[in-house]
């Protein structure tokens, strides 16, 4: 099996005077988990409504292979989505994915299938307005999952999942990746999907802020060196000198993008006696808070 | 189109809420069958009965229209505006992009359900005012030809009242906003209006426009239109009228609601 590639296409949307998706352009390929990521209310939604055809992009499109979502003759067939998905309190679970069947093109064994898969077997002729968060958002993936798609398109999957949950829900993305599916999760944290991702998107204020593969977002981690030396002061000198950006930690200063010999030699070369020297990398958080914080205005 | 049929024929039966108000509407109008009826035929001695003979039975038959027009028209809208209120339409609109066929789905989906609330509506009027009629009045004529037009035609309109319901639901999807209008409309607005309007000969012609006259004509016998002495549309203008009305508010809310974005 292999899911088709969706793409966004210089997206944007606007509401009013929010521009909430702002030119952005991305790719999705097969047989690769991709995190779509963004702190909240930075258009990750948005954008997935537009992909979808729920929302009219302002500009710019997002198709699915080679065309829009819904100029596809049975979209949900080959994309299985779950955006914030609603349900009737006084249908039980089994109804409501009934009632999306016919269009999906499955029969009702199909829709019991589909609630053993995600772990509701033995509550499907409950009425919703009686499920837990996390039972909404496994039957929400229940409806996602009607049509065994090619390709799933998730906003914030794992939210009221319990740990159990999310180790399931992490298993299954992994496995769809692997049939060669094309797999799109949103999230507002990266580490929790570092496990499950391959690829990353991150975006923030609606526009694109990285893409590439999560080893590649690692290694472009930042690290610097800490240096505590005996002599402060000569210490800030030489950081002065060298043009080196520092800010203080502790006793001694943290020196970015340094590397911890290139670090050392200077202070060596300096006569300076150092009292620590260590090496320090930023973890895939702070790359992340890095990479979506509002920009510091320059002074 | 069928595999939307089926969908929506689906989401119609498998809440609570169409055969609630199937029991609502069937006891309804058992009460207000017997209450006509009883009108018609026991009065006080020496005074003549308001109506009599088999213009008695229609006016009392054709009251699934005039009273329990209510019931078809909030199952049909409620079909349309509980989609927005639990935001099922995204997942709808999510299996079928295609907007049209999702509202004359839903349009067309309400008749089976409407069929069956006019079939009940209509037993139960006369399950209670046939006996009376029979009993106390000049007959039930129940094998009379016109009745049976009459019986009949009261089980359409009430289906095409519950597609007139999808159709405002389309335009109006607050679903507290469309069950006050109904109600507004159905029990005060609607009255009142067929009454003064008749009651001025300029404007009387104007009532029989209105969507309750016309179901009215439809069913080609009616209450208001005995007492108030207006003259209804013919059948088939009536027929039209009513589904006039359908289709205006299902095109308004395609081109309003249905063309924003949704979810
Ligand atoms: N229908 C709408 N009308 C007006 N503004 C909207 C609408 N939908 C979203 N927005 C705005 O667009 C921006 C992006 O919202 P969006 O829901 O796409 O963010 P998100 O990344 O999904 O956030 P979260 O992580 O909280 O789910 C926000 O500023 C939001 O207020
Ligand atoms: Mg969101």
């Amino acid at each position: 099996m292999t899911g088709p590639t969706l793409t966004l296409e210089g997206v944007t949307k606007q509401f009013g005077r929010v521009r909430a998706v702002d030119d952005l352009s991305f790719t999705v390929r097969p047989g690769v988990v991709t995190g779509f990521l963004g702190p909240n209310g930075s258009g990750k939604t948005t954008t997935l409504r537009m992909l979808l055809g729920l929302a009219e992009p302002t500009s710019g499109r997002g198709l699915v292979g080679d065309r829009p979502y819904a100029e596809h003759p049975q979209p949900a067939r080959l994309v299985g989505s779950s955006l914030d998905p609603g349900f009737h309190p006084g249908r039980t679970g089994l109804a409501h994915l009934e009632t999306y069947a016919p269009q999906v093109g499955v029969g009702r064994a199909r829709c019991r299938e589909v609630l053993e898969l995600v772990g509701m077997g033995d509550f499907g002729d409950r009425r919703v307005g009686a499920y837990s968060m996390g039972m909404k958002q496994r039957l929400g993936l229940a409806t996602a999952l009607l049509a065994d798609p090619p390709a799933v398109v998730l906003d914030e999957p794992a939210n009221g999942l319990d740990p159990e949950g999310i180790v399931w829900l992490r298993g299954l993305l992994r496995r769809f990746a692997e049939e060669g599916r094309t797999v799109l999760v949103s999230s507002h944290v990266l580490t929790e999907v570092q496990h499950t991702v391959d690829e990353v998107v991150v975006i923030a204020r609606g526009r694109l802020v990285h893409a590439s593969s999560l080893a590649e977002l690692a290694a472009s981690a930042e690290s610097g060196t800490l240096v505590v030396a005996a002599d402060p002061a000569g210490l800030a000198r030489l950081v002065a000198d060298r043009g080196w950006t520092a800010e203080p930690e502790g006793a001694g200063l943290l020196v970015r993008g340094i590397p911890a010999a290139e670090a050392g030699a200077a202070c060596f070369a300096a006569g300076l006696e150092l009292h620590q020297l260590a090496t320090r990398t930023e973890d895939l958080e702070a790359a992340f808070l890095r990479l979506t914080a509002v920009p510091e205005v320059a002074a | 189109m069928r595999n939307a049929l089926l969908a929506e024929h689906r989401k119609l039966v498998s809440t609570r809420l169409w055969w609630v108000l199937l029991i609502g509407m069937a006891g309804y109008l058992a009460f207000i069958g017997a209450v006509m009826a009883f009108t018609f035929t026991v009065t006080a001695d020496g005074a003549e009965a308001p109506l009599t003979g088999v213009d008695a039975a229609t006016a009392t038959y054709s009251l699934v229209n005039a009273i329990g027009y209510v019931f078809p028209l909030v199952v049909g809208s409620l079909s349309v505006t509980s989609e927005f209120r639990h935001r099922t339409i995204t997942q709808t609109l999510l299996v079928e992009p295609r907007r049209t066929v999702v509202v004359v789905a839903k349009l067309l989906a309400t008749v089976p359900v409407g069929l069956a609330l006019g079939l009940v509506g209509v037993l139960a009027l006369v399950a209670t005012s046939a006996p009376l009629l029979s009993w106390r009045g000049d007959g039930a004529f129940l094998t009379d030809p016109e009745v049976i037009a009459v019986l009949v035609l009261g089980v359409v309109t009430t289906a095409v009242w519950a597609v007139v319901g999808a159709a405002l639901g389309t335009l109006l999807t607050n679903q507290v906003a469309v069950v006050v209008v109904i109600l507004a409309f159905t029990q005060l607005v609607e009255p009142i209006a067929r009454t003064a309007l008749g009651a001025f000969d300029a404007v009387a012609g104007v009532s029989a426009y209105l969507p309750g006259a016309a179901a009215d004509a439809l069913i080609g016998a009616s209450l208001f239109g005995e007492i108030a002495g207006v003259d209804l549309l013919p059948r088939w203008a009536g027929a039209l009228v009513l589904l006039g009305y359908g289709a205006v508010f299902a095109l308004l809310g395609r081109l309003t609601t249905f063309r924003r974005d949704i979810g």
